[in-house]
């Protein structure tokens, strides 16, 4: 480690802002200026700044929904399997492909493969659990979850300029309260 | 969810949804400080004390009915089915109200949900909890428990998939499952909170673990907004869904008083009428310990209360129906059955009933009343006591007088069935204690949502 501690790996520059607005116009500007590889963060989720972003919609839903066919036909096919096939019990002469008593349990692991893929797979997409990250080490950021928003515009985007970065970053029109480089120790 | 402030011209709230001034930063603080510096309230100690003093009763009671069996339950060959099941079915319905307040209320819009839903939804699984031991109880041999679930074993036997108990078994561990899930994906951002909060490094630490490194990035939040609405849709039907099998347990059977199609949704209205009631009941005091009447105030009890009062009126229809249908059908056995809830051995339970659950909440139309914190805590302790009377009316006196009176008999809970409840309510409360002293009482994130949209529009 000792032979890379004078040169720090730099991961963005950072702006802070102490109204979420603030944060929304800033991403916009920063959008309409050209750059891509940025991201924004707030301790609570923001009204239009996926769009200021420009964030693509997400595909949960369509896992969700795929979960929820698979488990309502794992239900459905479990009790057929169990009631016709492997176990089939005559009650009087009554039908082995009793489909109506057989939709509560199928209903059930719909919803259940349905809640846990939705759950699941937010974390995963998000690529969480990540315990450390390189934006944690800005200036500031364990209010990140609290009362303070940032703008964190990264080194790897086509645009970043070390100097220009930064003053676009100043002279937004909503004055940010720092705007400070991101380093990895 | 990120609500649009809509201007409610119309409707006039007897207080605001947060009472200013509060920033972002003293809203973390007044969650924060409760879990991370301040010392906990004498009244939190104190329902600690009788909590854990009255769980001792469950260990005591299970320890018994483990060593002697469900003969020491008052259970008998008409009733089968005693306290246990009564016990079940309430808790259960307890439960709903969190589920309602999380999901229903967070697809029709309702904000004023974001301050109480953490807690509502905590409710929801300590609930569960209690109601998943009684039929775990009931089996006698709790030992051999998972015979009721579908695996491939060496008897070639599977479970009867035409049976309202295995559904039940479904409904209800598909529900505390979701249920647990939904909590928790609520709570990792505030997990990310007190960790960053902190100052001890072990409970940064261990807040670190369970926020799963969430950082507020707007990517995340974009997915976890979806997700957020993906399953209050999803727990949106099973809550009904899982009140209505609880309600198929008896309406597909045909004893007299059971065998109605008025019972699931009366059931989920009931369940929700009484899970409210419980949630008021125990958000009251600590609202007042631990000083949040800027955050839940006095507009959130004002709608919970009238939420009860709306459930109160579907229940008491219920009722009516119930005693409509059963002189309609001109069916002996349920005219029988509506008269001896009447005028029958068990018609103190009948009556109490009716006053609990219908008379008593009427009070509520008065906003006099409503704002009234002492009048209407008393008020959520009797709709406790009555939708416990709903479901012991209804199993009691219907297993108690069936069809021949050869086969007739009485039922009382003897001191072991009232132990294990006792034991269940101790419980609870212990439960919500340690959740109340660990894990943040409100919906950081969420509560931050209605501040900036009452605030955050007009800054600068």
């Amino acid at each position: 480690m000792h032979e890379d501690n004078q040169e720090d790996k730099l991961y963005g520059i950072v702006a802070e802002f102490d109204d979420p607005d603030a944060l929304v116009a800033a991403s916009q500007s920063a959008y309409d200026k050209g750059y891509r590889v940025m991201e924004g963060y707030s301790p609570f989720p923001i009204h239009g700044i996926d769009d200021a972003l420009g964030i693509p919609e997400t595909k949960l839903p369509r896992l969700t929904l795929a979960a929820g066919l698979t488990g309502a036909c794992t239900g459905f096919a479990l009790q057929c399997f169990a009631s016709m096939q492997h176990y089939p019990y005559d009650i009087g002469g009554r039908p082995y492909f009793s489909w109506p008593a057989f939709i509560p349990v199928t209903f059930e692991l719909n919803i259940l493969f349905a809640a846990f893929t939705t759950g699941i797979g937010m974390l995963l997409l998000n690529g969480l659990p990540l315990p450390y990250h390189p934006i944690m080490n800005a200036k500031n950021f364990d209010r990140a979850t609290s009362d303070r928003f940032f703008l964190c515009i990264e080194k790897t985007d086509p645009l970043y300029d070390e100097g220009n970065t930064r003053e676009f970053l100043e002279n937004l029109d909503h004055k940010p309260l720092d705007v400070t480089e991101v380093v990895e120790p | 969810m990120a609500i649009e402030n809509k201007d409610h011209k119309d409707l006039k709230p007897v207080a605001p949804m947060i009472e200013q001034p509060h920033t972002y930063e003293t809203i973390s603080d007044a969650v924060g400080s409760i879990i991370l510096s301040k010392p906990q309230p004498v009244g939190w100690h104190i329902m600690l004390g009788i909590g854990m003093f009255l769980a001792s009763f469950l260990g005591i009671s299970v320890a018994y009915l483990f060593l002697n069996g469900t003969g020491a339950w008052g259970l008998n060959m008409p009733v089968a089915w005693g306290f246990a099941i009564v016990n079940f079915v309430w808790w259960i319905g307890i439960g709903h109200a969190g589920t309602l307040i999380s999901a229903i209320l967070l697809l029709l819009r309702q904000e004023w949900r974001n301050a109480i839903n953490r807690f509502a939804e905590a409710m929801t699984i300590f609930a569960v909890a209690c109601a998943g031991m009684y039929p775990l109880l009931h089996l006698g041999r709790p030992w051999v428990a998972f015979f009721i679930l579908p695996y491939p074993n060496t008897m070639g036997l599977w479970p009867q998939f035409r049976s309202p108990l295995l559904w039940d078994v479904f409904a209800i561990s598909t529900y505390a499952s979701v249920s647990i899930l939904f909590w928790f994906l609520g709570l990792i951002p505030d997990f990310a909170m007190l960790r960053d909060r902190a100052k001890n490094i072990w409970v940064k630490r261990i807040y670190g673990a369970v926020a799963l490194g969430w950082r507020g990035s707007a990517r995340h939040w974009h997915r976890y907004e979806m997700a957020s609405l993906l399953l209050a849709g999803l727990c949106t039907p099973l809550v009904v869904s899982v009140h209505s099998i609880v309600s198929f347990d008896f309406a597909i059977g045909i004893v007299p008083g059971w065998h109605t199609t008025i019972f699931p949704p009366y059931f989920v209205a009931g369940a929700i009428y009484a899970g409210f009631a419980m949630v008021l009941t125990i958000l009251l005091p600590v609202r007042s310990w631990y000083n949040m009447k800027s955050l839940i105030t006095d507009y959130h009890i004002d709608n919970m209360a009238k939420v009860m009062l709306a459930t109160s009126l579907i229940v008491a229809y219920g009722y009516i129906c119930e005693a409509f249908f059963a002189f309609y059908t001109n069916n002996q056995y349920e005219a029988f059955m509506m008269a001896n809830r009447f005028n029958g051995p068990y018609a103190w339970s009948y009556w109490a009933l009716i006053f609990c659950n219908i008379i008593a909440p009427q009070f509520l139309w008065s906003r006099k009343i409503r704002s009234n914190v002492w009048a209407l805590w008393w008020i959520t302790i009797v709709v406790g006591i009555g939708m416990w009377l709903e479901r012991y009316v209804i199993i009691i006196t219907s297993l108690t007088r069936d069809f021949m009176p050869s086969s007739w008999g009485t039922y009382h809970g003897t001191p072991w069935d009232w132990g294990i409840y006792i034991g269940t309510l101790g419980f609870f409360v212990v439960c919500m204690c340690l959740f109340i002293r660990l894990l943040p009482l409100l919906a950081v994130h969420e509560v931050r949502i209605s501040q900036h949209n009452m605030t955050g529009h007009d800054h600068h």
